[in-house]
């Protein structure tokens, strides 16, 4: 057996098989030829792969699993290895295991009873730890379409879609489908789960939870209402697929929801000059139009959201944003899409197709949309016939006054074409720009009329069809065209274009007398051998001239009617047997005799020469329906704009419920939208959080947190939500982006947010979520202040503090925020993540409003000494000199960090290169995050860069080597005790409430003596802050003077107490967790405050 | 969404068949063969067919078909986007898109749509995460596999799909690290019979080979980014740096990849490097034609052409081609009709031209048109928009990558009509 599978190896491996004798021969699938007849061949290869099946070995194995899967893939019947292949399915080989998954799928329909065999290879796979393997077992399966296994089927989807991993969730979600098509039954209970799945922010999920509504459950629209602005949000970072999918969901959304920003008499012309209509004047214009109209922010949202998506690489998802802004956008709005749609033209035949045909139902609309693009429709020699012709119809469709003369001249070109088909349509579209452009129509007409003369008949034919259409028009001019037509008679063959002349003639028999009676002579004598489509008009044509000239043509007449009635098409003999009852008096003929004239010389309403894509624009474009101009199935209408919209507040929903949530009466059923309502904001954080993060290019932790974040780890998670907020304000500049990194971690957070928001109350977060959802700076505020009430009043004000400080410091960063914030999505470069000490996280549970009126934050810092420390010293540094100074801003790289700004001199007379950070020598938990390299540095320049620190809260030195292109130079920081801090405002009260809790070991204390003018409370201020970067909490004592603040890294408070004793000494008190650093400060405050 | 799949080639055998849902009998291709026979050109197959119970929407790709079947409604485009993906990895994997590379590899084939789609709904389109989860063969490694009985399928599980940058694979490592852009544009043009524009307009796209260890973000700046009229990006391109700064800023897909295509705006004329002089004429009532056209630089920029080909679509009524070229040589096929001359570079000094006579078949009427003439070129060294790469940053990383832009101009859509 061994040896034999050594050859059935080197077959499938390399490819080049040398027989190995009669066995090997019979097994080569390709060659089932032979010596061996068909069937037999296949009798024996299958008893073959069984035995292999069998071995013990995994190359046979996997051999016999890739020769069964040939035949798969082949479509030849390997049902009946079915036992033997299944009992593989629990292999630990990797390939054979997944090789069986694809047999199992294939065929587990036929073999019910077999497959149920497998099942529980599957549920304990589904237990895995590891979320890749899960995800498979689930995918299988869903797969398999066995009935009986439904209910292990529904467990496993409902037990999924509450996994912590998004990716497992998105499997979820695709087997919904999968289970919903296997049992329509279990629809209510599918619905729940994707309401339920509905809800995750994983950008993961999205796109497939959406494809699962829309199969499943279309009709929910209000499933949708709550999860709204949070889809329009995530658009940009599903993946491409999902995008297409949730675009068209939400266009159907979007028009059962808003109201029409079409203007009523928003007509053709109206909206034309808009798209011409300079800004300003567009700006006038829809300043006027709010008047009547205002657009729901939540369809501006979409709107504006779908745009970058025009830029996407995927032509179905630029097809689909095109289609959305066709369908919901303002008419006005509408122009931006015709550019990406021309781009898509450049794409491979099909895409051109199907782009081709949604432009060509948009063109008929609006005009103007691509008539800047007319030349991009210009037809190529090589381009296939089905795209030429589209090509065509959007020509016409575009076709005015301005542009006709030179697209009648290239029509010329493609009349010529030797494609004769391609040919004809331009006839006709040469025809159709004459009937809609009065100006042209003279000029086509003799155009067409020389074509008469072509050498092709097709091309004549057509010519002869188009000149009667148009001859209709204006009939009484050309009465030499129909002269010469009626000698084309003689020459020209195709019926449609005799028939034509034919009806030409009898049309206008009064206008040729002399020629018509000839031409019928003509006709009577060729009846016989015409097209079935040529005797009717010479019938018509008979009975027109008898009515008119019936000297002449009488005997005529009576001749082909005569043939006609035994003609063997039915039809003739019908119009043969009632032309006859109507012209000839007999008789029996009744009333309608007398009308006969009438009848058939009646005035005729010229034909209107549309184009064929006129009907298809009640189709949603860019559908199936759409392209094949009928309704496929499942296609779901898009609904007319309701005349009133809906409840809008039905998306907002959260606002009012948080309203009344705030009475302390916390109903079950509330809970669930103020989870979401939480978990959006805390998204928005989180956000901006990666951005901060990235900014620093360091992206110090969101590779692990994404992680740390799926094992539920709630706290940990929401509080990197917390660190972040310095990141905020640049968060919306760059959200998108952003967010893109923050993906794993918003997936996580979903569980989390849940946990953590059941406890919650909350004031203001209802103004936050009122405002825009972009608004990440208040969303951090409703954030931080949406903690239950759980926790101590300390962690609360100490919270509440950082937020606002972070907040002000960080406008004036914006710029510097800019300027680095691309580097930033580095983020998987991870550095561990910081523990988190354990203030912090209870900072996380428990925060809370109701005990607490006084208005707590973080300020910004009181005083910024501008003393600067020396990192480099130009002698040591070769002429690079470095200083740095802590400037007591919140890190924007990490909010454990220190900020420090770094300034670089070059004191040489040449150009310093590339600098940057070297080794670093860190003491352990410490963290620093480098600034960018700078390329160069001009002699006499200077450049000022920041980097952030995490000190750990210790005075530890932080040395690291400053490298230039050349040398490496070995440079310390050891911060100050009072930059470890950050300044926190809080009220006297809650201060002597923290004090009270800081007493006994954590208080340090020492008494000071200096002269009394020292006292005045404005040096006091003066020297702490100096000293440290601490907030002033505001007194009612004159003789007390206190402090607060927070160190960066752990968040303890510090709090600084001076009292003023009689006569020239002090009490100096510090109260924090952090006795050591309590005790540095203490020992540096106390010469500064002692100084004259 | 996709129900099925089935690979035809150019002689209508079905040759392999994929099913994601439940089994669509082989039969259905009927209505396909059906329709093929009907446009008679392969070219002029509709995209979509409706038939009885399902949609066949198809591509037409490397002498194959895709042919999917469809239930429901769905974006065709969609559709029809995703089996260019489907081709395009097989590209990726086996060099060449074939019927003869897809039976060889017809296991990795089908362990590659496994994974792409599940149910119908995509589910990895992306070559990195695919290349983790799949590898693609090489002939080290089948030898290798046939002697250890090693698989192709990772052993690792991949944990790009997981990423938050899901389009590069984690954990990359070159020894020298490297990244290249080439710059190529094509000019689109059609020329009239007197040689003045019709239209002409310049598509380029730039595509990279990233070699570069770890996740490196790379910032690429232009000289004259507003050139770039309309641009379509890459995924990992980061759209609001763009929309800023103009700075196509993005953490790389490891490999080959099209990192923008873009339109450069019409407002700007568009350099026409070469014309055509022709003088092709057939003779009422007589047997036979001249056909003399010679080639000559124009606006070139002081840079050699090079590979130029002159393809030429004879009408019908051509029996054959008597031609002498001063450079180059031809051929003309008698069954397609058409002439095929391949030039090579144009020397000022002396222009390449291609004279001779045009054998017609007796007594049929002499050609309407001239036919028109499709034109082949390269220009190395030049974007003929102008576009210039200012230059290319890295961060997030500590080595210093080996930096290169290529500039490539073509012929597009390039055609005289004469």
């Amino acid at each position: 057996m061994s040896s034999n599978s050594f050859a059935y190896n080197e077959q499938s491996g390399g490819g080049e098989a040398t027989e190995l004798g009669q066995e090997a021969t019979s097994t080569i699938t390709i060659s089932p030829s032979g010596a061996f007849g068909l069937f037999s061949s296949d009798l024996k290869k299958n008893e073959d792969l069984k035995q292999m099946l069998e071995s013990n070995k995994d190359s046979a194995k996997l051999d016999a699993m890739k020769r069964i899967v040939g035949m798969i893939a082949k479509g030849k019947n390997a049902s009946e290895l079915f036992p033997a292949v299944v009992k593989n399915v629990a292999s630990k080989n990797i390939e054979i295991k997944k090789l069986v998954y694809v047999y199992l799928v294939r065929y587990a329909e036929e073999q019910q009873d077999l497959a149920l065999l497998s099942i529980s290879t599957f549920q304990r796979a589904l237990k895995d730890p590891n979320q890749l393997i899960r995800a498979s077992a689930l995918r299988v399966l869903s797969s398999i379409r066995v009935p009986i296994i439904v209910p292990i089927m529904m467990l496993a989807i409902k037990e999924a879609s509450a996994d912590l991993s998004p990716y497992v969730r998105k499997n979820a979600a695709h087997a919904i489908q999968k289970l919903y098509s296997l049992d329509p039954e279990q629809k209510e209970m599918l619905i729940e789960v994707i309401e339920k799945l509905l809800k995750d922010k994983s950008t993961l999920v999205a796109g497939s939870v959406v494809m699962a509504f829309e199969e499943v459950c279309p009709d929910r629209i209000d499933l949708i209402h709550k999860n709204y602005r949070k889809l329009c949000n995530l658009l940009v970072d599903v993946e491409e697929w999902g995008q297409v999918v949730i675009i068209h969901m939400l266009t159907r959304y979007a028009r059962t929801q808003f109201v029409s920003p079409w203007k009523e008499d928003d007509g053709l012309e109206d909206n034309e000059k808009n798209f011409y209509e300079s800004d300003d004047e567009q700006k006038e214009k829809t300043d006027k139009r709010k008047k009547t109209y205002a657009m729901d922010p939540d369809h501006r949202l979409l709107i504006r959201n779908t745009k970058p998506l025009l830029q996407s690489r995927n032509a179905a998802v630029v097809m689909a944003v095109a289609q959305l802004y066709w369908h919901i956008a303002p008419k006005s709005e509408t122009g931006i899409i015709s550019k990406s749609l021309v781009r898509l033209l450049r794409s491979n035949r099909e895409v051109q197709y199907i782009v081709l045909q949604n432009i060509a139902t948009m063109s008929i609309q609006r005009k103007g949309m691509f008539e800047p693009y007319l030349k991009s429709f210009y037809v190529r020699s090589t381009d296939p016939t089905m795209i030429k012709t589209l090509k065509l119809e959007i020509l016409t469709n575009l076709a005015n006054e301005a542009n006709i003369s030179t697209l009648l001249r290239e029509f010329q070109t493609y009349v010529k074409s030797q494609d004769k088909q391609f040919a004809a349509a331009t006839i006709q579209t040469i025809g159709r720009c004459a009937t809609n452009i009065s100006e042209v129509t003279d000029t086509c007409l003799n155009g067409l009329v020389c074509l008469l003369s072509n050498r092709d008949e097709i091309v004549v034919a057509e010519s002869v069809v188009v000149i009667k259409k148009l001859l209709q028009m204006q009939p009484a001019q050309h009465g030499e065209i129909i002269k010469h037509m009626a000698k084309l008679l003689d020459s020209i063959t195709v019926p449609v274009a005799r028939a034509s002349i034919l009806w030409l003639i009898g049309e206008n028999c009064e206008r040729v007398p002399k020629i018509a009676p000839d031409v019928l002579r003509k006709m009577a004598k060729s009846f016989t051998s015409e097209d079935d489509l040529v005797k009717l008009q010479i019938l018509n044509l008979g009975a027109k001239l008898y009515l008119t000239n019936s000297k002449q043509t009488k005997l005529l007449t009576q001749y082909i009617l005569n043939l006609g009635k035994y003609d063997q098409n039915y039809d003739i003999r019908d119009r043969t047997r009632f032309i006859r009852q109507l012209i000839v008096p007999n008789e029996k003929s009744g009333a309608l005799s007398k009308y006969a004239k009438k009848i058939f010389l009646a005035q005729k309403p010229a034909p209107l020469l549309e184009s064929p894509f006129k009907d298809r624009d009640h189709f949603q474009l860019g559908t199936l329906s759409h392209t094949l101009n009928t309704k496929a199935t499942g296609y779901l209408e898009l609904s007319n704009w309701p005349e009133v919209a809906p409840d809008p507040s039905v998306r907002n929903v959260e606002v009012i419920e948080l309203a009344k949530e705030w009475t302390p009466v916390g109903k079950a059923k509330k809970e669930n939208s103020a989870k979401k309502f939480y978990s959006e904001s805390e998204e928005d954080e989180d956000s901006s959080d990666s951005s901060s993060d990235s900014e620093s290019g360091s992206g110090s932790e969101s590779g692990e947190r994404g992680e740390s974040g799926e094992e539920g780890d709630s706290s940990e998670d929401s509080s990197s939500g917390q660190e972040s907020e310095s990141g905020s304000e640049s968060g919306v500049e760059d959200e998108r982006t952003a967010k893109r990194n923050s993906k794993p971690k918003g997936k996580s957070d979903s569980e989390d947010g849940e946990k953590e928001n059941e406890k919650s109350k909350t004031s203001d977060s209802s103004n936050a979520e009122s405002s825009s959802i972009e608004e990440s700076s208040s969303d951090s505020e409703s954030e931080s202040d949406s903690e239950s009430e759980t926790e101590s009043r300390r962690v609360t004000k100490e919270k509440g503090k950082k937020t606002k400080q972070d907040r002000n410091p960080l406008t004036k960063d914006v710029s510097l925020l800019d300027l680095d914030d691309f580097n930033p999505v580095s983020t998987p470069v991870a550095l561990p993540t910081p523990a988190l000490s354990p203030s912090l996280i209870a900072d996380l549970e428990g925060l809370n409003l109701s005990t607490s009126s006084s208005v707590i934050s973080v300020t910004a810092p009181v005083f910024v000494p501008m003393k600067t420390h020396v990192l480099l010293h130009r002698m040591s540094g070769k002429g690079l000199a470095a200083n740095y100074y802590f400037p007591r801003q919140p890190c924007i790289f990490g909010d454990k960090m220190v900020s420090v700004q770094i300034t670089l001199n070059n004191t040489t007379d040449q150009k310093i290169e590339n600098i940057h950070i070297g080794g670093k020598k860190l003491p352990i938990g410490m963290q620093m995050h480098v600034f960018n390299p700078i390329d160069s540095l001009e002699p006499e320049g200077s450049i000022t860069v920041s980097m952030g620190i995490d000190f750990c809260d210790s005075t530890q030195t932080a040395s690291f080597q400053l490298c230039t292109k050349d040398d490496c130079f070995n440079v310390n920081i050891q911060p100050p005790v009072g930059e470890l801090l950050l300044p926190v405002a809080m009220s006297e009260k809650d201060f002597k409430k923290e004090q009270g809790m800081l007493t006994g070991m954590n208080e340090t204390s020492t008494v000071i003596i200096t002269a009394p003018q020292n006292f005045t409370s404005s040096v006091i201020l003066q020297k702490v802050v100096n000293v440290a970067n601490v907030g002033a909490v505001p007194s009612g004592q004159d003789n007390i003077h206190r402090f607060a603040a927070k160190t960066v890294h752990s968040g303890s408070l510090m709090l600084v107490t001076v009292e003023l004793k009689e006569g020239s000494t002090a009490q100096l008190i510090i109260n924090t967790e952090k006795t050591v650093i309590g005790s540095v400060l203490l020992r540096e405050l106390k010469p500064v405050l002692s100084q004259g | 969404m996709i129900h099925s799949l089935f690979l035809i080639n150019c002689s209508g055998d079905i040759f392999l068949e994929k099913h994601w849902k439940s089994v669509v009998s082989q039969s259905v291709c009927d209505y396909f063969f059906e329709a093929q026979e009907k446009a008679a050109d392969v070219e002029n197959v509709p995209p979509v067919i409706s038939t009885p119970h399902h949609y066949l929407i198809s591509i037409y790709r490397d002498k194959l078909f895709f042919v999917s079947v469809i239930q429901t409604e769905v974006p065709p485009l969609f559709v029809i986007e995703f089996l260019h993906r489907v081709a395009d990895t097989f590209q990726d994997y086996f060099g060449e898109c074939s019927e003869a590379a897809i039976k060889d590899n017809v296991v990795i084939v089908y362990e590659l749509l496994e994974e792409m789609l599940d149910n119908g709904f995509p589910l990895a389109t992306e070559s990195n995460i695919l290349k983790e989860l799949i590898k693609p063969p090489t002939i080290l490694r089948s030898v290798v596999n046939s002697i250890t009985g090693s698989s192709n399928v990772g052993d690792t599980l991949p944990t790009g799909q997981l990423s938050n940058i899901p389009w590069r694979r984690a954990g990359v490592k070159y020894t020298n690290n490297e990244a290249y852009f080439d710059v190529i544009e094509e000019i689109d043009a059609i020329i009239d019979k007197s040689g003045s524009t019709v239209f002409a307009e310049i598509q380029g796209v730039i595509d990279a080979c990233i070699k570069l260890s770890g996740m490196p973000d790379l910032s690429l700046s232009f000289m004259n980014p507003r050139l770039l009229d309309d641009v379509s990006f890459h995924p990992c391109i980061r759209f609001k740096r763009w929309e800023s700064e103009r700075v196509l800023s993005f953490i790389p897909p490891d490999g080959n990849f099209r990192l923008i295509s873009y339109r450069v705006s019409s407002q700007n004329l568009v350099a026409i490097p070469v014309y055509v002089k022709h003088n092709i004429s057939f003779k009422e009532n007589s047997s036979c034609g001249r056909f003399d056209i010679t080639i000559g630089p124009k606006q070139n920029m002081g840079k050699t052409i090079e590979g130029i080909t002159v393809t030429v679509h004879m009408p019908k009524v051509v029996l054959n081609m008597n031609l002498t070229p001063t450079q180059g040589s031809y051929t003309f096929d008698p069954v397609t009709k058409v002439l095929t001359w391949d030039v090579g570079k144009i020397t000022p000094q002396k222009l390449p031209s291609l004279k001779g006579l045009v054998n017609l078949q007796s007594g049929a009427p002499k050609p309407e048109e001239n036919p028109s003439l499709n034109i082949q070129f390269k220009i190395q060294q030049l974007a003929i928009s102008g576009l210039k790469v200012n230059r290319l940053d890295m961060y997030g990383e500590k080595y210093k990558p080996f930096k290169g832009v290529k500039y490539v101009t073509k012929a597009g859509k390039f055609q005289v009509r004469t």
